[in-house]
């Protein structure tokens, strides 16, 4: 009786493992081997303030492992270039050019969304608790912030996606503002 | 004593009580002011006010180590709060971010007096709708959630206006919520001084209190292993005149001591000896006083320069007591008094021509040691006779004798060896002549290598700014200035539009002048006019006008509001960014627009052409700081040039005169010129950084050199030269050694220069004035 309850415990812990099976290092390992490629994104935010959600689109391009730009077309052209320690941003004539390593907080928001990208799992979990749902096909990761700065901003970051592919990122801000951006691969390196 | 005598010493010694008074109620100073132009022009006159007065010859960096970065963080809080606290200090700022929220608070709160776009279109229908609509678009972009919270106070978005000029890039990089060292290793702090920069005192105090409250503040945070760094132009000049102190004593100490054991060992008498002191005692006060009474202000390294002189005037009583003691009064002054009289004159015109440099540390060099041999010379021919009466004798040994004159005989064989060595030393003259001098003051600084890498350090860390391009306006008061500044930042702006600099930063960004103000304020909408205008403009976006109720009050509120004035800044950094912008000097007020490069491809030179151009005629003055510094010491080493060539043609066209022979004026300038090339090629080779002082020096040389060559030209002139006047040339050689060679000891670079060259040169001057002297008449 002790036994057979003992090798259920052994089985049913065993099952767990085998339905575990997908976990976050081999999610980062599937992401490490993206190099690169171009997509389409749609941004959607939805803001308290506002009566309706705001609506961004335009293209990211990521070359494996440190730079990721985001051209947003509508509504207002910008440009976002995040490379290697220097985060850009460029809208109309106005130039911003920030070092990522003396501002710590923006680094750990700003850069999760490209940590994610080049799975490094090292560096996400310094500013985040990862939490993995799904399988390799259709996966969830979700990012809860550690650091208590970076919490009084954000309450999560959900990421999905399948095989090595993010489909969607949503950021769901402290004050329950939310923004969506939803990736749609246009080709690959 | 005879009666005469008594009254000789009486009116010396009233004389010299007389210098005690005045030298007593002197104004010494050991600051920058040494190097700073006489004259100077428009263009250096703003760099003189910055290095004199400016804010950032007022700025403190402060560097906390060891410890683990929290520990330094909470460290650097302590030390922010206790320093903030202390009247002494203007700011003291460490990016805590808590101390940012008093700089933000306040643009919020006055941005539409501050914001350049503030005007009745922006506030029209139209303009409403525009700038709200540009808002929304931003919310969309990354930066956007920054500024969410301010939505409804602020949705034309006048606050990204603001923030939209300032330089994002320069604040240094911050850990554990404050500012570090770019390796993260030191928590970096800026603290402004209310003393000036000039103000050494001041500076000096600021200095202590900073080391007071952070060794109190860690103890109370229990960091007590953790060390303190400091930098900034304040330390700097703290430390030079601490130097500066030291080696004057030090220097005249050593200086003194060794000339007392030569003249004891000669003379071996008390009275001999104090006598020998009356007319160095006698020419060093005359030198101070001269100086303070033509300049006002005396400088350290002048009184430094007391070393040299001693050395220098202690010959002329050598002479009088070696040589006259077997001639008699009378005879002394037939024989040998018009050659020490025409050595005198030569040195007089040596220094007296650096009295007419625009270095005034180089013009009171001159004053002080002019009327210092002067004095020495005339209390020598007419104080000390009377007083040394005819009792004294000094015996000149008779193997001293012998030495001096057989050496003299065999001097000659060394000809054409010196020769030789003469022609090698201006053929590498000549072949380094394009690198022989640096090009720039940085030498002259007595600033150490560590100093000068711990600052330049802090510096770049902090990105504290080094103001290289300014462009600088002048008014009459201070409204006239901002507007001025207001103007030529149009013009400034335009070139930032068109990419040619990267941007620039004015005081009137946080105090605009009160007219732009007034017209800002004048241009807001009414409550009443402002909610249908928002209503109508709103009607298709996502943004509807019935939640912007605050900003109705917040525009309505700064309708009413009085204008900014400067006060209003206190508190904030930025009333430290104004102040420094915003100067008020003797003649009015004057306003700094400091200039950024573009970077990039611009790389970090400003194209100086098209800045002039875009400002010309808005009276604003450009200048390249740098550039400026580099033209000073330009104009100073040319002068110094000029300076040396009319001395040394003055010390020229006197011999010539006096000679009345142009065998015996080759005689006596040759062995100078010979000993100016050998030891200035030899300094070189040595590895000395040779300056504009070591330049002086060459003219030195000839000037003090003469005095020595002259005594040989007796032999030219058909006279003899005895044991005793060998030896009073020997002894006298050997002070003047002493005195110029102590100096090259001193670790400040304008006494060591002069030291090195005139030192040795001096020498070389003595034993070559021998080698060409005549043989067949040498005995």
């Amino acid at each position: 009786m002790i036994r057979q309850l003992f090798s259920g415990l052994v089985l049913a812990s065993l099952a767990t493992v085998a339905h575990a099976a997908f976990d976050v290092d081999q999610l980062m390992g599937e992401l490490a081997r993206h190099k690169g490629g171009r997509a389409k994104f749609v941004e959607k935010r939805t803001l308290a303030v506002l009566d309706r959600p705001i609506i961004a689109t335009g293209e990211m391009t990521y070359t494996a492992p440190d730079r990721l730009e985001k051209r947003t077309l509508t509504p207002q052209p910008e440009t976002m270039l995040l490379d290697k320690d220097r985060l850009s941003l460029e809208r109309g004539k106005r130039k911003l050019s920030i070092k990522l390593s003396s501002q710590p907080e923006a680094r750990a928001f700003v850069d999760s969304i490209r940590s994610m990208l080049s799975g490094n799992r090292a560096a996400l979990e310094q500013s985040y608790a990862l939490q993995l749902s799904g399988n390799g096909d259709d996966w969830v990761l979700t990012l809860s912030p550690s650091e208590p700065k970076i919490a009084a901003l954000l309450q999560r970051i959900t990421v999905s996606g399948a095989k090595d592919q993010i489909r969607s990122i949503e950021y769901l801000l402290a004050d329950g503002d939310r923004s969506e951006l939803t990736i749609e691969p246009l080709e690959r390196q | 004593m005879s009666r005469s005598a008594g009254r000789t010493f009486l009116l010396w010694l009233l004389a010299m009580l007389a210098g005690a008074a005045i030298v007593w109620n002197s104004r010494f100073s050991a600051d920058i002011s040494f190097f700073l132009p006489v004259r100077p022009s428009a263009e250096q006159q703003v760099l003189v006010d910055q290095l004199k007065e400016g804010a950032v010859s007022r700025l403190l960096m402060l560097a906390v180590e060891g410890g683990d970065a929290t520990q330094r963080a909470e460290l650097s809080r302590a030390l922010r709060n206790r320093l903030a606290a202390t009247p002494e200090f203007v700011t003291a700022q460490n990016g805590d971010a808590g101390s940012q929220d008093a700089e933000r608070e306040f643009l919020v709160r006055h941005r539409y007096l501050l914001s350049p776009s503030v005007t009745s279109e922006r506030f029209s229908e139209a303009g409403l709708q525009a700038a709200v609509a540009n808002s929304i678009d931003l919310l969309a972009s990354p930066a956007g959630l920054l500024l969410k919270p301010l939505l409804t106070r602020d949705p034309t978005g006048e606050l990204v206006e603001l923030l939209g000029g300032l330089n994002a890039g320069a604040e240094p990089a911050s850990r554990a919520g404050v500012w570090v060292s770019r390796d993260g290793e030191r928590a970096l702090l800026l603290v402004q001084t209310r003393a000036l920069g000039s103000d050494t005192d001041g500076q000096e105090e600021a200095i202590a209190l900073i080391r007071e409250q952070f060794a109190a503040a860690a103890r109370s945070v229990g960091l007590g292993t953790l060390k303190l760094q400091l930098s900034g132009p304040g330390l700097f000049a703290v430390k030079a005149r601490a130097t500066i102190k030291r080696e004057v004593t030090r220097l005249s100490l050593i200086s003194l001591t060794a000339i007392v054991a030569v003249l004891l060992f000669v003379y071996r008498s008390p009275r001999l000896l104090l006598l020998s002191l009356l007319p160095v005692a006698s020419g060093a006060l005359a030198g101070i006083v001269a100086v303070s009474l033509t300049y006002g202000t005396v400088f350290g390294i002048t009184v430094g320069f007391g070393s040299a002189l001693i050395g220098e005037a202690v010959d002329y009583a050598i002479y009088f007591l070696v040589q006259s003691g077997k001639l008699g009064m009378d005879a002394w002054r037939q024989r040998y008094w018009p050659t020490i009289r025409l050595g005198v004159l030569t040195s007089v015109f040596g220094f007296g021509a650096l009295i007419f440099s625009g270095f005034p540390g180089l013009a009171q060099l001159g004053l002080y040691t002019l009327a210092g041999v002067l004095t020495a010379a005339l209390v020598t021919r007419f104080v000390l006779p009377r007083l040394a009466g005819s009792a004294f004798d000094v015996r000149v040994p008779q193997r001293a004798g012998s030495i001096l004159g057989g050496a003299l005989r065999h001097a000659r064989t060394l000809r054409w060896p010196v020769i030789a060595l003469a022609f090698a030393a201006t053929g590498y003259l000549v072949a380094q002549r394009d690198a022989l001098w640096l090009p720039n003051l940085s030498a002259l600084s007595t600033a150490s290598a560590e100093d000068a890498a711990l600052d330049a350090r802090l510096r770049a860390d902090l990105g504290a700014p080094d103001s290289r391009y300014l462009a600088v306006v002048t008014a009459p008061d201070r409204e006239a200035a901002l507007a001025a500044a207001e103007r030529a930042g149009q013009r400034l702006d335009r070139l930032v539009a068109d990419g040619v600099i990267g941007g620039y930063d004015s005081p009137a960004r946080f105090l605009p002048s009160a007219a732009t103000q007034a017209a800002r304020r004048d241009s807001l909408p009414s409550a009443a006019e402002l909610r249908p205008r928002l209503r109508a403009a709103l009607v298709d976006s996502p943004l509807s006008a019935g939640k912007l109720e605050p900003f109705i009050a917040d525009v309505e509120a700064a309708r009413r509001q009085p204008l900014l004035g400067r006060q209003d800044l206190d508190g904030t950094g930025l009333a430290l960014a104004v102040d420094s912008l915003l100067l008020h000097g003797p003649s009015g007020w004057s306003v700094l627009l400091p200039l950024r490069p573009a970077g990039g491809e611009h790389g970090v030179d400003l194209p100086l052409g098209a800045v002039r151009t875009a400002l010309a005629g808005s009276g604003a003055l450009f200048l390249d700081m740098k550039g400026e510094f580099d033209a000073l010491y330009g104009d100073y080493l040319g002068e110094a040039a000029w300076l040396s060539a009319a001395g040394f043609a003055a010390i020229a066209a006197l011999l010539a005169f006096t000679l009345r022979s142009p065998r015996r004026l080759a005689g006596v300038l040759l062995p100078l010129v010979l000993s100016v090339a050998i030891v200035i090629a030899g300094l070189h080779l040595a590895g000395e950084r040779l300056h504009l002082l070591h330049l002086v020096g060459m003219l030195l040389i000839v000037a003090v050199g003469s005095n020595y060559a002259l005594f040989f030209d007796r032999i030219a002139g058909g006279g003899t030269l005895d044991a005793s006047t060998l030896m009073s040339m020997a002894m006298a050689a050997t002070t003047t050694v002493i005195g110029f060679g102590t100096l090259a000891l001193s670790s400040v670079p304008v006494l060591h220069a002069i030291g090195a060259t005139v030192g040795p040169g001096v020498l070389l001057a003595l034993l070559l004035s021998a080698v060409f002297a005549s043989r067949e008449d040498a005995r």
